[in-house]
């Protein structure tokens, strides 16, 4: 039965916009690769880090939504261990009120938009 | 002998106990999910070394004190809060 997990993940600030990108693309293709469906993708852009890792202090935060099996999720965090690129991750099952939450909150951003407009 | 009580002065005047009643905001304001994602909201269950507050403090409810733990520790793994700090707020 498929489940939806959300991801966040980041990456090294040593990148350049076009490659973390690209990057980003390459965890999008391997989901769907492996049958996933993506809700929602958001891109948090370069945050500084509350404590340095690998001596870092910024990162690239990026989250990803999606329908996917459980089988899945070891075979993405494999993933995530071999790309040297990824300097965290976190990846979650999202129960029934993380759903409401999340939708709740792009329909408010979507709202907030139309205003805009 | 009555007259004797009334002269009681005090240096500081007696502390009048006005119980607050502490109340858990989740249950108040029918937040069922607490969003690692949002270190600003998760700052208040933290004190200024960054350690999480106890119930009796915030008056958060049992089954709302896990989730922000859960949500808290998510937070300090994603470098959204730092696991030691001094002054936080």
């Amino acid at each position: 039965m498929q489940r939806q997990y959300e991801t966040v993940f980041i990456l090294t600030p040593v990148l350049s916009e076009n490659q973390m990108k690209e990057t980003v693309n390459k965890f999008k293709k391997f989901l769907t690769d492996q049958g996933a469906e993506i809700v929602h993708t958001e891109d948090w852009g370069l945050r500084k880090l509350a404590y340095p890792i690998q001596k870092k202090t910024t990162g690239f935060y990026n989250l990803i939504e999606f329908k996917a099996e459980p089988s899945v999720i070891n075979k993405l965090e494999t993933e995530y261990r071999r790309d040297e690129r990824v300097i965290r991750y976190l990846t979650m099952a999202m129960d029934k009120h993380a759903i409401e939450y999340a939708e709740k909150k792009r329909s408010q951003k979507e709202q907030t938009k139309k205003m805009e407009d | 002998m009555s007259n004797n009580q009334s002269e009681i002065r005090y240096l500081t005047p007696p502390a009048v106990e006005i119980k607050k009643k502490k109340y858990c905001r989740f249950k108040k304001n029918r937040i069922t999910y607490v969003d690692y994602k949002d270190p600003e909201f998760l700052k208040k269950f933290l004190n200024e070394q960054g350690k999480i507050l106890p119930r009796r403090i915030t008056g958060t409810s049992l089954k709302y004190q896990r989730k922000v733990a859960t949500a808290i520790k998510r937070a300090r793994h994603l470098a959204l809060l730092p696991y030691v700090t001094d002054m936080l707020k």
